[in-house]
């Protein structure tokens, strides 16, 4: 059983190939109770295939997986009593009510009727939803739709919630009231695995998991990524034009990354090549324009933007 | 939102996968409503039978009624006259000319202005009087051979009356015996439809016809339109069984199938006004059983095929040409060739339509139906069973 001790989920050496094709590659994970992991990386990564082997969706080619205590494959039904689901695609039914809604997943989730009422009052409250819970959900705008799903996918109290880009194309007033109710469900000790490729949503998350190319690459904390993960030292060089620099400073001693964040470039520097101090004049000596470089602290995008190179160099080599 | 508390995880009890009658009703109660307020999911349920019930009702009939029929009276006596009027007050045919030449016989035939033309020639009374007897002239146009076959028959059915009465009164005239009794005397009894009414044959079969068709295409929506919105996804994420989702998703559409059923039936009744001569209870049973076949076969396809369009494609196309053509509702089983007619045993409607025509015109009960009821219970436990093992809720 799921109680106390132990991970909530666990994946060891989890895969899943179709044909070919290696959508994920021997996936470990742990995730204690209560936590929220966020899942990034880019689309095709292997994140909406992890999260469907995790909720019995998917059966796995190779490794294992418990969620609350119960084998994604032998105890699967055990697994979707347990968990609650949100998938990538809008999947309540439009043509039913926000009511009508929520008792088909209470009748589906065996809610006992003693507890429906307490139960349905609270998801209406959550989604935000008083006064409309004969509107047909059809004509419900994206966030309301978003919550409504959740507070649907939490009727039976799951222990365990997987939530496949649940704020994808939610404007983001909505998406910070989303993350509010997922604070509020880990609060309550419900484990959460959420998928996003926003990645300020990224830092709301316990830990991150990033996944790239079916690989997990990196694992860790937000402020424990941006710390460790660089090994360098990161600056902001404005500079004109930034693809000439861009270009000059690839091949550029010292230079482990340089990458365009808006007006400017992000340069990671390693030791024992160029300074700070060095940059402006090397890119000048290349007919570019720049400024003082200035360290700043590595944002999870940069963090992201390394790992990933890394992880496409080694892929290559 | 403020003072809400997390309430304990409810743990469902454990053990294998029982069914919950809860989780099949909400399952249920959920795909009426979504039938309800689905245009085209009703136009099925509810136009659908009433429009192939005008359509093959009164477009499919073997009778062959007002037979057009031109005259060329080359004598023009009151006995010619009223030999000519005998074919039309039969109501066989219908006299659409009467003509002065054979250029314009020929021509009305060119035309399709008449099937056929009697010629009564220039002596016909005079040959009466004088021999006792006169050739009568009948031309068919033998493009559609049946009809015609048939028209044949009901002109040998005329005359005959017409030489019956001739000769009556060409006896009383010359003082001989009023009848010439023949050596054997066909009387012929029919059973079960005593005015060989090819509608009292035709319209039972039809109402199977209609309920094998409909019901496929209601089923065959319920599941693909789920993988279509997404909405399966979610579904097969929770505890629900395949078998609630089949019972759950076929409950809503047999009761649909009953409706649509009682419709067709009572149409049969009182609008072709076909006799019912069974009793109610074998009617009830056999229409549940068919009903049962007929949708799971639907659900077996829209498991099968994930999109809507093609589910609905693929149940037209399985049920509507088997149906029409091998389930023996209008073409006659007996007489196909023998690889087609075992080819008709897998065609579950002829079972239908065999048990429909049994208990309205013959009256026949479950005991004399149990070939065909068998055959159906057959079939029911095949489709269930492969319908139940078709839905797996994995995504791969």
């Amino acid at each position: 059983m799921s109680d106390s001790a132990g991970p909530a989920v666990l994946a060891e050496g989890l895969s899943k190939s179709f044909g070919t094709f290696t959508a994920v590659d021997r996936l470990d994970l742990a995730i204690a109770p209560g936590e929220v992991v966020g899942f990034i990386g880019p689309n095709g990564a292997g994140k909406s295939t992890t999260i469907r082997m995790l909720s019995a969706l998917l059966r796995p080619t190779a490794g294992r997986a418990r969620v609350a205590g119960f084998d994604v494959v032998r105890e699967a039904n055990q697994v979707r009593a347990h968990i609650g689901y949100m998938s990538q695609t809008f999947s309540l039914y439009g043509s039913l009510t926000v009511a009508e809604n929520l008792r088909f997943f209470a009748g589906i989730y065996r809610v006992p009727p003693a507890m429906f009422e307490a139960r349905r009052r609270f998801a209406i409250a959550m989604a935000g939803l008083e006064g409309r819970e004969d509107a047909l959900v059809s004509t419900l705008a994206g966030g309301w739709k978003q919550r409504l799903a959740l507070g649907c996918a939490i009727l039976h109290r799951p222990p365990v919630l997987f939530l496949d880009e649940p704020t994808s194309g939610v404007e983001p007033e909505a998406r910070r009231l989303f993350w509010e109710l997922i604070h509020r469900l880990a609060a309550e000790r419900v484990t959460i695995l959420v998928s996003t490729h926003y990645m300020d949503e990224a830092e709301y998350c316990n830990r991150i998991a990033l996944i790239d190319r079916s690989r997990l690459v990196a694992l860790g904390s937000p402020g424990t990524l941006r710390r460790r993960e660089l090994g360098g030292t990161l600056l902001a060089l404005p500079c004109a034009p930034l693809g000439a620099a861009l270009a000059a400073l690839r091949d550029a001693p010292g230079v482990a990354e340089a990458a365009i964040f808006g007006d400017r470039l992000h340069v990671l520097l390693a030791a024992g090549g160029l300074s700070a101090d060095d940059l402006p004049a090397f890119l000048t000596a290349r007919g570019v324009s720049s400024g003082a470089a200035r360290p700043i602290d590595a944002s999870l995008e940069d963090v992201f933007v390394h790992l990933v190179a890394g992880h496409a160099a080694a892929a290559r080599a | 939102m403020s003072s809400c508390i997390w309430l304990p995880a409810t743990r469902p009890r454990r053990g294998r996968d029982a069914v919950s009658p809860g989780r099949l009703l909400a399952i249920a109660f959920k795909e009426i409503l979504q039938v309800w307020r689905d245009p085209r999911s009703l136009a099925i349920a509810l136009l659908m039978p009433l429009m192939q019930m005008v359509m093959l009702g009164y477009g499919v009939s073997l009778d062959i009624r007002h037979v057009p029929l031109c005259v060329f009276d080359q004598e023009n006596s009151q006995t010619s006259r009223a030999v000519a009027q005998r074919f039309v007050a039969a109501g066989w045919f219908a006299a659409s000319a009467r003509l002065g030449s054979d250029q314009a016989v020929h021509e009305a035939m060119d035309r399709a202005a008449c099937i056929g033309a009697a010629v009564i020639p220039a002596d016909f009374s005079r040959r009466l009087d004088s021999t006792g007897g006169s050739p009568l002239q009948i031309v068919f146009d033998a493009t559609d051979a049946n009809t015609t076959n048939i028209a044949i028959g009901y002109a040998q059915g005329v005359v005959a009356l017409i030489s019956n009465q001739l000769e009556a009164r060409w006896a009383a005239a010359h003082g001989g015996p009023a009848t010439r009794a023949g050596m054997v005397d066909l009387e012929p009894r029919v059973w079960f439809n005593e005015g060989l009414e090819s509608r009292y044959f035709i319209i039972p079969g039809v109402v199977a016809v209609i309920l094998a068709l409909v019901g496929a295409q209601l089923t065959s929506l319920t599941v693909s339109r789920e993988w279509e919105r997404g909405t399966m996804e979610q579904l097969i994420s929770t505890p629900v069984t395949p078998f609630e989702v089949m019972a759950g998703k076929l409950l809503p559409y047999f009761l649909i199938g009953i409706f649509d059923a009682a419709f067709c039936l009572l149409a049969a009744r009182f609008w072709f006004a076909v006799p019912f001569r069974g009793d109610f209870a074998t009617l009830l049973i056999t229409t549940a059983l068919f009903l049962i076949v007929v949708l799971a076969i639907g659900y077996l396809i829209s498991v099968r095929v994930r999109s809507q369009l093609g589910a609905s494609q693929v149940a037209l196309l399985v049920t509507m040409l088997p149906t029409t053509l091998l389930s023996g509702y209008t073409f006659p089983i007996d007489q196909m060739p023998a690889p087609i007619r075992a080819l008709s045993l897998m065609v579950y409607p002829r079972y239908f339509v065999t048990i429909l025509r049994a208990v309205f015109l013959k009256g026949s009960g479950l005991a004399g139906l149990i070939g065909p009821v068998l055959g159906l219970v057959a079939y029911a436990v095949v489709v269930l069973w492969l319908a139940g093992r078709a839905f797996h809720k994995r995504l791969d």
